[in-house]
């Protein structure tokens, strides 16, 4: 105890002989941290695509989508989390439920922006050529789509990354984790270092998405 | 009894209602936070937003800095400002603050830049001094985004609020705080509950301030905001 006080009186803001012989327990977190973040974006990219392309054809689910989703977006995650716990208990469902949640609005959101945007002529073109709804969806209405869809994934990644700290306190893993720890045991180092690599993770996925938006859309750079 | 029957039993109970750790206690410590956060980010990113966007200078920092927030993770900073600045007030407000002035910033500079080159001439043609121009032609254009940007600010500073509770603040997160150190899930829902509706409350209370704040003429003028606003979430 008193060692552990005196430790605390010169407690560095990085100790490199802790994070030294602590590399696996921090590289563990980060791989939890990807995880949680992946699934989340995955998920709510396979939810959006087709809810963006539905809402766009029908007035009311447009106003229905971002209405539902835009409330949900308002309340804040750990207030979600509580509300899941005695349903879905403290597992990796209730921490995905509202970043899913959250990453849906932003990337309809951006669906919708995309598909509003492609020109009348454009269209009128597609039909003179013959192309079927379908064909037409998928070869030039979602394609001149992308470069907004990018966009949204780019927000919705860097967004996921920060919130996914929160899901430590009920018990997922993740760089929250030693955060709380941090926070726990009164000693700088593992918050520091979660707190930096968290930033360098959200900032590292923001260039990589931003490169695969380069080689799925060439004609658009991202900004 | 249901769940949900529990959690409505709990917000009902006379006794949660007063005292220390009453839900008014709670709301009104929730509110002070959060009111003197976004006040403060205000007094910094507004003008610093509106002068950047007035003059068109620094729009990669004014973008970016969004960006930059967003990827600061709201958790890390709280425990951050906590270690620096230990027990009280000062370390949350100085961590909610710094989380509420980037969508401001961002929003306040878009606003300003998208004011339409031909009005500014207009304006200098007919004598306008530059403040003047500012304050009697740009900013009534400016209003609704830069309103879009205060509400998006102060939905999330009432949002990390929330975690004040995990660094020894008040705020209606202490019951989900306290509820999950206890395994009380009764209570961590009822707090759940509170934080959610205060959180809707916000948005929509900011909405009606930004309808009045409006004039109607540039409201028939420019009705989709929500495009052009930043998306910011941090908590």
């Amino acid at each position: 105890m008193t060692a552990r006080l005196f430790l605390e009186s010169v407690d560095p803001w990085i100790n490199w002989d802790w994070l030294s012989t602590h590399i696996p327990l921090v590289l563990g977190a980060l791989g939890e941290h990807v995880e949680l973040t992946a699934i989340a974006l995955a998920t709510g990219l396979v939810i959006s695509v087709p809810l963006g392309v539905a809402a766009h054809r029908s007035g009311g689910l447009r106003l229905a989508v971002l209405g539902f989703f835009g409330a949900f977006y308002t309340i804040p995650s750990l207030a979600l989390f509580a509300l899941l716990i005695p349903f879905t208990h403290l597992s990796g469902t209730t921490a995905e439920i509202p970043l899913i949640g959250y990453n849906v609005l932003i990337l309809v959101r951006n669906v919708l922006v995309g598909l509003d945007a492609v020109p009348r002529d454009v269209l009128d073109a597609a039909d003179g050529m013959g192309y079927r709804p379908l064909p037409r969806l998928l070869r030039v209405e979602l394609p001149l789509a992308l470069p907004s869809i990018f966009a949204g994934l780019r927000v919705a990644t860097v967004s996921t990354i920060g919130i996914v700290t929160i899901t430590a306190l009920i018990g997922l893993g993740g760089l929250g984790s030693l955060i709380d720890k941090g926070l726990v045991e009164n000693f700088h180092t593992p918050l520091v270092v979660a707190t930096i690599l968290s930033i360098a993770l959200a900032l590292v996925a923001d260039l990589l998405v931003a490169g695969a938006q380069r080689v799925a859309v060439p004609w658009a750079r991202p900004v | 009894m249901d769940f949900l029957g529990l959690v409505w039993r709990w917000l009902a109970d006379p006794a949660h209602w007063q005292g220390s750790d009453g839900i008014p206690a709670r709301l009104v410590e929730h509110i002070h936070l959060s009111g003197e956060s976004v006040l403060i980010g205000a007094a910094i990113a507004l003008p610093a937003g509106i002068a950047l966007g007035h003059y068109g200078r620094f729009g990669a920092l004014a973008i970016n800095i969004s960006n930059a927030g967003r990827a600061v993770p709201s958790f890390g900073i709280l425990v951050i400002a906590f270690q620096v600045f230990g027990l009280g007030d000062l370390p949350i407000v100085l961590a909610l603050t710094a989380l509420a002035v980037p969508p401001m910033v961002t929003n306040s500079y878009v606003a300003l830049r998208e004011v339409d080159p031909d009005i500014r001439e207009a304006a200098r043609g007919m004598g306008y001094r530059e403040l003047a121009q500012v304050l009697r032609v740009e900013l009534p254009l400016a209003v609704p985004l830069i309103m879009a940007g205060v509400r998006t600010s102060a939905v999330q500073v009432v949002a990390t609020a929330t975690l004040a509770a995990l660094i020894a603040g008040g705020g209606l997160g202490r019951y989900i705080v306290d509820g999950l150190a206890t395994q009380d899930y009764v209570k961590t829902a009822a707090g759940a509950v509170l934080v959610a509706a205060l959180a809707l409350a916000t948005e929509l209370s900011l909405s009606g301030v930004q309808r009045l704040l409006v004039p109607r003429g540039i409201r028939l003028l420019n009705a989709p905001v929500a495009a052009r606003a930043t998306t910011f979430k941090v908590a």
